[in-house]
């Protein structure tokens, strides 16, 4: 009985401690509210209508009155194949992407510090900065302009040199280069900069020793740059490795998406997830498919910020 | 900056005589950096170009990087009517009313989020932070935003959702942090409240992490065409993006699919209007970027990692 009391003490003292705590931070909790209602509105408010994804939609009826299927729609997506090609497209964008987006950011950042005259790095920087800066929209109208066969500056050239005219926009086969060389195009001005920054940490009196001590130029970058970007890389690459079955979905959409030629074979869950909320109007298995990527996509997280917390305890997320 | 600086100085220090490999790396340098930065501004100079170009040249010879003959009537057309200004109106409006609530909400809670003495501060930043772990995906958001709350057709569709994100608000937490805490301690000595401390001491050296974070907000509402064609299909009066988005829709994927042969385009807005509308809703971002990318620079490196 006795240490009961003392017990029930402790914890009311700690209620009252909590209380007393949460009281003083009345101010600050304030301050989070609008954010808090927001993140309540758009991040939580929607998490309920997973729901969808076990029921087969009635508009009439709405989501929570509609009948319970079980894992239909799943089954649906996942037997007709669809689930696989999409997993599967999504993946192996996301990886060439991953690989390319490093590779072509880490050797821009390089060979950009190997310019000297000042005004030339700066005025080439802002330029290779300037896609990140645009719609996808119009990323979309830029592609059209120089691919499409009748007014493409690129048929403009090869006719003004006597080849043959490409139908690019009839034929699927050469989607999964351009897409991933658009990619690369729109991202590295941006994925450079942390590369860059990186560069431009390391301390020059390194590099100046190496140099005294007759290091050429190759041997600067092999044994010098390259191993102190190496936290940098790794961390990147992991963190991207992260979001391996989200893809982007802006860029897909406004270069093939509407074109059933084109997009059929570089298909991605976002796509098929947006034209089945938006078009069909099968809110099932579109969010079926939504939720089988969120929970994959949240293990992906997870494992890999495992892995960060013990390679570079200091940079994982939780 | 002052450091870039310092570290430019010393590129051109080191009095060792350069070898082969040296100079065939700087080659290398100047010419892919040249290619590459030629081959992210060209598709540009073609809208541009070709914006100026008649319809006929456009169609019979193909788009250009110098007009062959110069005529502004397809601006004339864009201009024809007057949407487009309302189109201005609405992207400047929502872009400026977000940018200034979003940060108002951001800097709040970043500030709060960093604040050691803060009770909830671990509640808080996990409750931010699942957002970007786990979401709901499309469908049901979709049917929230129409079913429930009712926002389709309603402007606050692209107002509201884009004000904050987790990834901005840690990116703001990230600036907070560099400021010393001292600072508010001796607001509190001074016996300021929070919110006041916020205002009056914090605010003020957050000038730089504002300019970011709320440049960030802006390229996101200028640039926002996504929400639009979830919500606003039916509305007249778009934002930008999503004008130029329906106006290239309207004829692109059909013409050059199989469908397209069957379909009469003579009256689908020509190609020399598709691009004066490029040149017109992207205009302002091309003018002012090169003057603001100094922030985004910074905002990618203080966020790359953590966000």
């Amino acid at each position: 009985m006795a240490g009961k009391k003392i017990q029930d003490a402790a914890v009311v003292r700690e209620k009252r401690r909590l209380g007393k705590r949460l009281f003083q931070g009345r101010t600050l909790i304030l301050m989070c509210l609008p954010a808090i209602l927001f993140f309540i509105a758009f991040s939580y408010m929607p998490l309920p209508g997973i729901y969808v994804a076990f029921v087969k939609y009635n508009y009439r009826k709405g989501i929570f009155g509609s009948k319970f299927i079980g894992l239909q729609n799943f089954e649906f997506v996942a037997q007709s194949g669809q689930l696989w090609r999409l997993t599967k497209n999504t993946i192996l964008f996301n990886l060439v992407f991953i690989i390319l987006d490093n590779l072509v950011a880490v050797t821009t950042a390089i060979l950009l510090k190997e310019i000297q005259s000042k005004a030339f790095r700066k005025v080439s920087q802002t330029m290779m900065f300037l896609p990140y800066f645009i719609s996808q929209v119009l990323v979309g109208v830029l592609v059209f302009n120089i691919l499409n066969s009748d007014t493409g500056f690129l048929n403009s050239v090869i006719k003004s040199l006597g080849g043959e005219p490409l139908s690019l926009y009839k034929n699927a086969g050469p989607w999964p280069v351009i897409i991933t060389l658009v990619h690369l195009w729109q991202k590295t001005g941006y994925n450079s900069v942390v590369y860059f920054a990186a560069i431009m940490g390391i301390d020059q009196e390194v590099i100046e020793a190496s140099l005294v001590d007759g290091a050429n130029g190759w041997q600067k970058i092999r044994f010098i740059v390259l191993p102190s970007l190496r936290p940098t890389i790794v961390i990147l690459l992991l963190f991207a490795l992260g979001g391996i079955v989200k893809g982007d979905f802006g860029l897909f959409w406004n270069l093939v998406g509407r074109n059933p030629v084109l997009y059929e074979p570089v298909d991605i869950i976002e796509m098929f997830v947006y034209r089945s909320t938006i078009s069909n109007f099968n809110f099932s298995t579109a969010s079926a498919v939504g939720l089988y990527q969120s929970l994959i996509g949240f293990i992906m997280v997870l494992t890999v910020n495992g892995i960060v917390k013990k390679v570079e305890p200091d940079y994982s997320l939780f | 900056m002052a450091k870039k600086n310092k570290n430019d100085s010393m590129d051109s220090a080191p009095k060792v005589k350069l070898g082969t490999a040296d100079y065939i790396i700087r080659g290398i340098g100047y010419v892919f950096i040249s290619i590459f930065a030629i081959l992210c501004i060209l598709p540009f100079l073609i809208i541009l170009a070709s914006s100026f170009e008649t319809e006929a040249n456009i169609v019979a010879k193909g788009v250009t990087i110098w007009p062959r003959e110069f005529t502004t009537r397809a601006y004339e057309m864009v201009f024809k009517g007057g949407t487009i200004w309302k189109s201005y109106g609405l992207t400047i409006i929502i872009t400026v009313l977000g940018t200034v609530i979003g940060l108002f909400i951001t800097s709040m809670m970043g500030y709060a989020l960093q604040r050691k003495d803060f009770v909830l501060k671990n509640v808080l930043s996990f409750f931010v932070y699942f957002t970007s772990l786990f979401q709901a995906g499309l469908a049901p958001y979709y049917l929230l935003m129409t079913q429930t709350y009712h926002l389709d057709n309603s402007y606050l569709a692209i107002l509201l959702p884009l004000l904050t994100s987790s990834w901005v608000i840690i990116l703001m937490k990230n600036f907070v942090k560099s400021i010393p805490y001292e600072i508010t301690e001796s607001g509190k000595i001074d016996g300021a409240g929070d919110f006041m401390i916020f205002l009056k001491l914090i605010l003020p050296m957050l000038t730089p992490a504002l300019a970011t974070v709320g440049l960030f907000l802006a390229l996101g509402y200028w640039n926002e065409w996504y929400q639009d064609s979830l919500f606003l299909q039916q509305k007249e009066v778009v934002m930008l993006q999503y004008r130029l988005y329906k106006i290239v829709n309207e004829a692109s994927s059909l013409k050059d699919s199989v469908a397209g042969q069957f379909v009469d385009y003579s009256d689908l807005p020509s190609e020399s209007l598709k691009m004066a509308t490029a040149m017109m809703t992207t205009g302002p971002i091309i003018f002012l970027y090169p003057f603001v990318q100094r922030y985004f620079i910074g905002g990618i490196t203080v966020g790359a990692v953590k966000g």
